[in-house]
C-alpha cells in the first residue's frame, strides 16, 4: 500500500479490523473494501458485526486493531463530524432528527448557509427546496415540523439531509424499512443516479429482493467476521442463507417433550392488530408449551409482547387466557389474578428494575399485594417478616448471587440482575410469561440456568411466549417457532422444520429449499406460510 | 401551487408553530383592556409607564429563564443574579458620567459571568441544572448580601429617572424600549444564530443534535451566559426603579418562580426545543396585569396566588394535550 493516493485505489478499505466491547469480540480481523460507483450489500444475521462495521466506518466508535483506508491513506475519525468531513454520510433510521425543529431546520442543521454565524432564512429555505425535490418530496413544506410528518416522509427527510452534507460514502442502515412503497421506488431513482455519479454506496437490508434489485455487489457476515465477498448474481438466496448461518453450538437445553396431542391452549391470540406495527396476528400458546417468536429484530414482535401486557393503546382483536376472553388494559389488570400474565422485558435497566432499591424490594414488587397485613388495617401495610421469607426462597431457588439481600440491586452482575426480573414475576406465579430477549448480554452459566428454569416452569403448566433474536435458543428451547415479519406472522414451524436453515430464511422472507445433496427424508422441510 | 396560496400555507404554519405565543398575546390584550377601561383614570401615559416597569423587570428575568428552558434545563438561579446585580449596580454605578457607564457595564458583565459559572458546570461537570444553580443561585444570593447587607445604597438618579419615566415627547415608556433593545440586540440575533438553532436543536433531541454535529457545549454555554447577562440587565432596571439595592431573599425566589410561570404561560415547552423569549415576555406581562386587575376590581391582594395558578394551570393543560394522542403508553414516562 502506497501513501500517494491514486484514482485507482478503492475509496475505502478497513484492514484487519477488530473490534471488542468488554469481553466480546464484534468485529474479528475484518478485511472490507468498498468501491466508487457501486451499491454494497451487507449481508448478516443478527449480531453479525454490521452494525458495528457501519459504526467504525460512520466514526461512531474507533476500531481495537486495524487500519482505516480512505483513498489510499491511513485515516481514523475522532467522531461523527470527522467522518462527515472526510465525505462519509450515515443514513440512521430517524435518529439524527429533531422533531420540534422544521424539516428546513433539520435538512441543514450541520451547515446551516449564512455568514458570521447567523442563519440566512432564505438560503436555507432554498437549500431545503432544493433537496426535499431532489428526492421527490416536494410536497413537503420546508416550514413543517419534523413531528407533524409521516415516518416515511421523516425517513425521507433523513435521506435528503443525508445528501446535503455531499457525501462520497453513503451508508444506508435498513433505511427503507419505514418507507412507503412509493417513497421506496423515489430512493431506489436516486441511489441509482448517485452511483451513476461515482458515489460508494453500503447498503444494509435484510429484504433480499431489494439487495437483488440494487446491489453490485454482496459482502455477507457471520459472528463478527466476513466471511465473503460476491458479485451481484454469484450466489443463489440458498447459498446466501448457508454463508450467513453456521455457528458453533455452545449451549446445552434441556429435553423437550414429546406430545402425542396438542395441550389446551392458555393463551390464544385472535386477530391482534395495532397501528400499523402488528397486522392481524394470531397465534396460541398451549399449557406447559415453550413457543418462540423469532425473525429479524423489530419486525413487531416487542409490540405483540406490549400489547398482550396492556401497554399499547388502540389495539383491536382479541386475547384469551385459558378460553375465557380477557381485557387487559394495563400491566396491572395483565397481572390480576383472572390473568396472571408476566412480561420480562427487553431493557432490564430501564423498565425491569428499580436499580437504587434493594434486591428483595424489587423481587416483591410485582406481588406486593400478597403480602399486606391482616386485621383492621389490613392490605394497607406490609408484612415485611412474610414477605422476606417467600422473597429469599426465591432467591434459593434462583441461586441469585447477593451478598446481602438488602444491597441495591445496581450492584448485581448483569446475569444476577436478569434473576431478579425473572425472580419478580415468578413471585406472581403467573400462567403466561411473556419473554422478550432475556438472556441477552448475561453470561453463558446463567443463560442455562435461565433455559433450565423455563423448561422446568412449562413443565408445570405455565404457557410461555418467548422472544429472542438468538436462533440458538429458539432451536434449542422452544416446541414451536413463529417468525414475525413486517407486523406479521409470516411462518410458524414445529418440530424437525425448527432448524438454522429454515429460521434465517423465513425470517429473510424468502422460501429455502434444502439442496439434493442434503435430503431429509420424512418430515416435509418447512411449513408453508399459512397466508 | 400558486404563490399566493404558498404563501397562505406558510403562515398557516407558523401560526399552528406559535400558537402557544398567539394566545399568550390575545390572553394579554384582553386582561390588559380589561384594566385599562376599569382604571379611572383610563389610557394614559402614567398608568401605562407604572404598569410598564413593574413588567419590564419580570419580563426580563423571563427572558433570561427562556434560555436555558429552551435547551431542556432550568436555572434557578436567575432570580438570584437578578438580586444580586441590583446590589451591584447599587455600589457603583454612580459619580461621573463616565463612571457610571463603567459601572452599567460591570454589572452585564457580573450577570454574563454568573450565568457563565452556571452554564460551565452543567457543560463540563455534567451536573443537572437544576440542581447546579440552585447551588450557584445560593452562592449568588451569598455575594449580594456580602455587597449589601443592609438595603441602601445609591444610583445615578437622574439616569433612574430617565429610565422609569417616559420619551419621545412623554408617550413612551423607557423601560419597554430597554426591553425592546434586549429583544433586538441579545434574543432575535441569538435565535438566528448558529448557536441558537443548536439550542433549539439539544432541547428537541440531544442526541440526534450530537448526531447532526451541533457544537453542544458551546451552544449551552452561549445560552446560560445571556441568560446571565438578561438577568443582570434585570437587575440594573431594578435598581433604576428602587434608586437602591436590597440582598432580598424572597425577591430572588419570587422572580425565579414566576419567570418560570411566564415562560410556560408564554408557550415555551419545559421539555426544550420549543417556543422562544417573545412568549416569555407577554407570559411575564400577563402574570403582572392580574395584580392590577385585583387592584381595579378592588378584590383583595391575597387572592393575587390563586389566580397566578389557575392561569398557570390553565397554560400547562393546553400543552398537556398530547397525552391523549400517545398509542403507547410507555412514551408517556419518558
Amino acid at each position: 500500500m502506497t501513501d500517494q493516493p491514486t484514482i485507482e485505489s478503492p475509496f475505502w478499505q478497513m484492514q484487519g479490523i477488530t473490534k471488542r466491547y468488554g469481553g466480546v469480540l464484534a468485529l474479528d480481523d475484518v478485511d472490507f473494501t468498498c468501491q466508487r460507483g457501486e451499491i454494497h450489500a451487507v449481508l448478516g444475521e443478527n449480531g453479525a458485526g454490521k452494525s458495528t462495521l457501519i459504526k467504525i466506518t460512520a466514526g461512531v466508535v474507533a476500531p481495537s486493531a486495524g487500519r482505516l483506508v480512505l483513498e489510499g491513506r491511513d485515516i481514523a475519525f475522532a467522531g461523527p463530524q470527522e467522518a462527515d468531513k472526510a465525505g462519509i454520510v450515515c443514513i440512521f433510521q430517524e435518529l439524527s432528527l429533531m422533531p420540534d425543529l422544521s424539516v428546513a431546520d433539520n435538512i441543514c442543521m450541520t451547515a446551516p448557509p449564512g455568514r458570521f454565524g447567523f442563519i440566512n432564512p432564505r438560503a436555507q429555505r432554498r437549500r431545503a427546496e432544493a433537496l426535499l425535490a431532489r428526492v421527490g418530496c416536494a410536497d413537503v413544506n420546508p416550514l413543517e415540523q419534523v413531528k407533524n410528518l409521516s415516518l416515511s416522509r421523516r425517513q425521507m427527510v433523513e435521506i435528503a439531509k443525508a445528501l446535503g452534507r455531499n457525501p462520497r460514502l453513503l451508508i444506508l442502515d435498513e433505511a427503507t424499512s419505514a418507507l412507503t412503497a412509493g417513497d421506496v421506488e423515489k430512493v431506489y431513482g436516486i441511489l441509482r443516479d448517485l452511483r451513476r455519479d461515482g458515489l460508494a454506496i453500503l447498503y444494509i437490508s435484510h429484504r433480499m429482493h431489494e439487495i437483488a434489485e440494487l446491489a453490485d455487489t454482496c459482502s455477507v457476515f457471520r459472528n463478527g467476521r466476513h466471511i465473503e465477498t460476491f458479485e451481484k448474481g454469484a450466489r443463489s438466496d440458498n447459498e446466501i442463507v448457508r454463508l450467513m448461518i453456521g455457528r458453533e453450538y455452545t449451549q446445552v437445553y434441556p429435553p423437550k417433550p414429546q406430545r402425542e396431542a396438542p395441550p389446551a391452549p392458555a393463551l390464544a391470540i385472535k386477530n391482534l392488530s395495532w397501528s400499523n406495527r402488528l397486522n392481524d396476528v394470531s397465534l396460541t400458546v398451549g399449557k406447559g408449551e415453550i413457543v418462540g417468536l423469532g425473525g429479524l429484530d423489530g419486525q413487531g414482535q416487542r409490540e405483540l409482547l406490549l400489547a398482550l401486557f396492556g401497554v399499547l393503546r388502540g389495539v383491536s382483536g382479541r386475547v384469551e387466557i385459558d378460553g375465557r376472553p380477557a381485557r387487559i388494559a394495563s400491566p396491572g389488570a395483565a397481572k390480576s389474578e383472572r390473568v396472571r400474565m408476566a412480561l420480562i422485558p427487553e431493557d432490564r435497566k430501564s423498565e425491569g428494575l428499580l436499580l437504587p432499591m434493594s434486591v428483595r424490594d424489587n423481587i416483591a414488587m410485582a406481588s406486593i399485594g400478597r403480602f399486606t397485613t391482616k386485621g383492621l388495617l389490613g392490605g394497607l401495610f406490609i408484612d415485611r417478616a412474610r414477605q422476606d421469607a417467600k422473597v429469599d426462597d426465591v432467591i434459593k431457588r434462583l441461586a441469585i448471587k447477593c451478598g446481602d439481600p438488602d444491597s441495591p440491586v445496581g450492584t448485581l452482575s448483569g446475569g444476577n440482575q436478569q434473576k431478579v426480573v425473572i425472580a419478580k414475576w415468578l413471585m406472581t406465579e403467573a400462567r403466561v410469561i411473556l419473554l422478550n430477549a432475556p438472556t441477552r448480554g448475561i453470561d453463558v452459566g446463567t443463560k442455562q440456568e435461565i433455559y433450565q428454569l423455563l423448561r422446568e416452569l412449562a413443565d408445570a403448566g405455565t404457557a410461555i411466549l418467548f422472544y429472542t433474536t438468538d436462533y440458538d435458543e429458539l432451536i434449542g428451547c422452544c416446541d414451536r417457532v413463529s417468525i414475525m415479519y413486517d407486523g406479521a406472522i409470516l411462518r410458524e414451524l414445529a418440530g424437525d422444520a425448527i432448524n438454522e436453515e429454515q429460521i434465517v430464511a423465513s425470517a429473510l422472507n424468502i422460501d429455502f429449499r434444502p439442496l439434493p445433496a442434503e435430503p431429509e427424508p420424512g418430515s416435509p422441510p418447512c411449513l408453508e406460510a399459512r397466508a | 401551487m400558486s404563490i399566493a396560496t404558498t404563501t397562505l400555507t406558510d403562515w398557516k404554519l407558523r401560526a399552528g408553530q406559535s400558537q402557544g405565543l398567539l394566545i399568550a398575546v390575545a390572553v394579554f390584550v384582553a386582561m390588559f383592556t380589561l384594566y385599562i377601561t376599569n382604571h379611572p383614570a383610563g389610557l394614559t401615559v402614567p398608568v401605562v409607564t407604572t404598569a410598564a416597569n413593574k413588567a419590564v423587570l419580570l419580563a426580563l428575568v423571563a427572558m433570561a429563564q427562556t434560555l436555558p428552558v429552551l435547551t431542556g434545563g432550568l436555572d434557578l438561579s436567575v432570580g438570584m443574579i437578578f438580586v444580586m446585580t441590583n446590589c451591584l449596580a447599587s455600589a457603583i454605578v454612580g459619580g461621573e458620567p463616565w463612571q457610571v457607564a463603567l459601572g452599567i457595564v460591570g454589572v452585564l458583565l457580573a450577570g454574563a459571568l454568573a450565568g457563565f459559572v452556571n452554564g460551565a458546570i452543567v457543560v463540563y461537570g455534567r451536573l443537572q441544572p437544576i440542581i447546579t444553580t440552585l447551588a450557584t443561585g445560593a452562592i449568588y444570593y451569598g455575594f449580594a448580601l456580602l455587597i449589601r447587607p443592609v438595603p441602601g445604597g445609591n444610583v445615578d438618579g437622574d439616569l433612574a429617572d430617565f429610565m422609569t419615566y417616559t420619551v419621545f415627547g412623554e408617550t413612551v415608556p423607557t423601560s419597554l424600549l430597554a426591553l425592546l433593545a434586549a429583544v433586538l440586540i441579545i434574543w432575535l440575533p441569538f435565535r438566528h444564530s448558529v448557536i441558537g438553532r443548536g439550542c433549539y436543536a439539544i432541547g428537541s433531541a440531544e442526541g440526534a443534535a450530537y448526531m447532526s454535529g451541533v457544537a453542544i457545549g458551546r451552544s449551552k454555554l452561549a445560552a446560560y451566559t445571556l441568560s446571565g447577562l438578561l438577568a443582570g440587565l434585570a437587575g440594573l432596571m431594578l435598581t433604576f426603579v428602587t434608586y437602591s439595592g436590597e440582598a432580598s431573599a424572597p425577591i430572588g425566589g419570587t422572580y425565579t418562580l414566576n419567570s418560570i410561570a411566564a415562560v410556560v404561560i408564554g408557550g415555551t415547552s419545559l421539555y426544550g426545543g420549543a417556543g422562544g423569549a417573545i412568549g416569555s415576555i407577554f407570559g411575564a406581562f400577563i402574570l403582572r396585569t392580574i395584580d392590577d386587575l385585583l387592584f381595579v376590581f378592588d378584590l383583595p391582594p391575597l387572592w393575587q396566588p390563586l389566580f397566578q395558578g389557575v392561569v398557570l394551570l390553565g397554560a400547562v393543560s393546553l400543552g398537556a394535550a398530547r397525552v391523549f394522542r400517545v398509542k403507547n403508553r410507555l412514551e408517556l414516562f419518558n
